[in-house]
């Protein structure tokens, strides 16, 4: 099967623009939680894309375009004709679309009747509108749809990404995930699940832990055939070397307790990889702060990494960011990518009284460099979980 | 409802031209022959516009009427011949 390397990243998040500002600022121990919630507060679409690009978008997609184009430049593909568009596509996850779309119509139809719901509605609030609006804006003829597996979606597009540049569907897919669902009803709606933090505060692994706080975003990842890379002298940022997914089907929102698909994804990702426990120096956990998440991921860890798992390094990128939804697996993908050039392993902010039942390295409070044996690149695992009980985990490798 | 009495050509104008700028079309660039096409004016736009002249001067424009308006002036003209 074919090579496939990443040749750009780009970020949107509540750490600010771009996908170095999130790595540089989250490895320096800052936390954009503000008030219970971390939106992406200087985010101007304007200066990305037209005002009629901006208003044919809802939030969501607005992030995810202004991801691309960071990823896009930076992979050199903004010119016309770097690899035929025919074979480039756009594989956009997110745990939900637009939401504030659809609130605010259903808001008009209440008050004004059927005549006043906008003609905009669907191709504003439909979950592919992400993909598509990506597409249209740079010409991408290849693949082209959006992943729908809640908080795992970021990570299931960059995976389906892998596996149809493997099979030489594309030569290059821009892949990743977005979200903007701070919105009334989607906190009402998670609180009702008594999912998000009373508190307010994003502490993964932390004892204290009560829940997620709500981020927003977009992350995407130019994945390139090694082929296609060397070809058009594009220089690789990294590899994206495996990929697993499975389902808990346990319960439609609490994860497995003994984390069995979670560590059935872990290992699924290692074989894909080719590698074993050894090959990997740091986890980016899925780490929400939620009392069974972090719970059921440690023992995923151990139960897929066995002994290894107690001696690399794990950090959340949740306890800076919140949780992007369906833009985390995208996001942490990218804070991955460049903790391995790196080789830092970011910290888990907020993380003050360890949970005595969570006994791995969770990096609490400062980054810390992690070792690489010679001879061999960086390595390490992004896991996302998601309600539905799926699980999606990718391999990365340093260039 | 007819309110023709009361509606006038500038009128009209004035309102298809707020709601093509809106859209995100190029003001400089309006006037009565404009295509819409020129000024990137799409079918999702001219739904929009629709539902602004219905609101508006109560003149319903039907799908087969968006197909045949090509100008800014045939907007006009449409509405004015309805309203």
């Amino acid at each position: 099967m074919r090579d496939v390397v990443v040749t750009g990243v780009g970020a949107v998040t509540p750490l600010g623009a771009g996908a170095h500002t999130l790595h540089e600022r989250w490895a320096a121990g800052v936390c954009a939680v503000d008030g219970g919630e971390a939106p992406c507060a200087d985010f101007d679409p304007l200066s990305t894309m037209s005002r009629k690009e901006a208003r044919r978008a809802d939030r969501f997609t607005q992030l995810a375009l202004a991801a691309a184009d960071e990823a896009m430049s930076g992979a050199g593909l903004t010119e016309v004709g770097a690899v035929p568009p025919e074979r480039i596509g756009s594989i956009v996850g997110t745990g939900i679309g637009g939401l504030a779309t659809l609130e605010s119509n259903q808001e008009q139809l209440l008050d004004r009747g059927a005549s006043a719901v906008s003609p905009l509605a669907v191709p504003l609030m439909m979950g592919n509108a992400g993909a598509a609006a990506i597409a249209l804006r740079y010409g991408l003829l290849g693949p082209c749809f959006g992943v729908v597996s809640a908080c795992a979606a970021g990570a299931n597009a960059i995976g389906s990404a892998l596996r149809a540049i493997q099979s030489g569907e594309a030569d290059v897919i821009i892949a990743g995930g977005a979200e903007a669902a701070l919105t009334p009803l989607s906190r009402a709606s998670f609180a009702a699940l008594d999912a998000t933090s009373h508190a307010g505060i994003s502490r993964p692994f932390d004892v204290r832990r009560d829940g997620f706080v709500m981020g927003e975003g977009a992350g995407m990842l130019v994945l390139e055939s090694a082929e296609s890379a060397e070809a058009r002298g594009a220089r690789p940022l990294g590899r994206l070397a495996g990929y697993g997914t499975t389902c808990d089907a346990h319960h439609l929102t609490a994860p497995d307790p003994a984390g069995a698909g979670a560590a059935r994804a872990i290992s699924a990702a290692l074989r894909d990889a080719g590698i074993g426990p050894d090959g990997i120096d740091y986890v980016n956990a899925h780490g929400t702060s939620t009392p069974l998440n972090d719970r059921a991921e440690t023992v995923a860890l151990k139960t897929s990494l066995g002994e290894r798992a107690g001696a690399i390094p794990v950090s959340s990128l949740k306890s800076s960011i919140g949780h992007l939804l369906g833009a985390a697996g995208a996001v942490e993908a990218v804070a991955t990518i460049l903790a391995l050039r790196d080789r830092i392993a970011p910290p888990t902010l907020g993380l003050e009284e360890p949970d005595p039942d969570l006994d791995l390295d969770y990096v609490p409070g400062v980054a810390r460099p992690f070792d690489v044996p010679e001879g061999r690149p960086a390595r390490a695992i992004s896991n996302s979980f998601g309600f539905g009980g799926h699980n999606a985990v990718l391999v990365l490798e340093a260039a | 409802m007819s309110t023709s009495d009361t509606i006038t050509t500038e009128h009209v104008q004035k309102v298809v031209y707020d709601a093509l700028e809106s859209f995100g079309a190029e003001p400089s660039q309006f006037a009565p022959g404009t295509t819409f096409e020129s000024l990137d004016i799409d079918s999702l736009d001219l739904a929009e516009l629709s539902q602004v002249v219905a609101d508006e001067f109560g003149v319903v424009l039907k799908g087969e009427d968006m197909k045949r308006i090509k100008t800014i002036g045939d907007a006009v003209s449409t509405i004015m011949d309805r309203a």
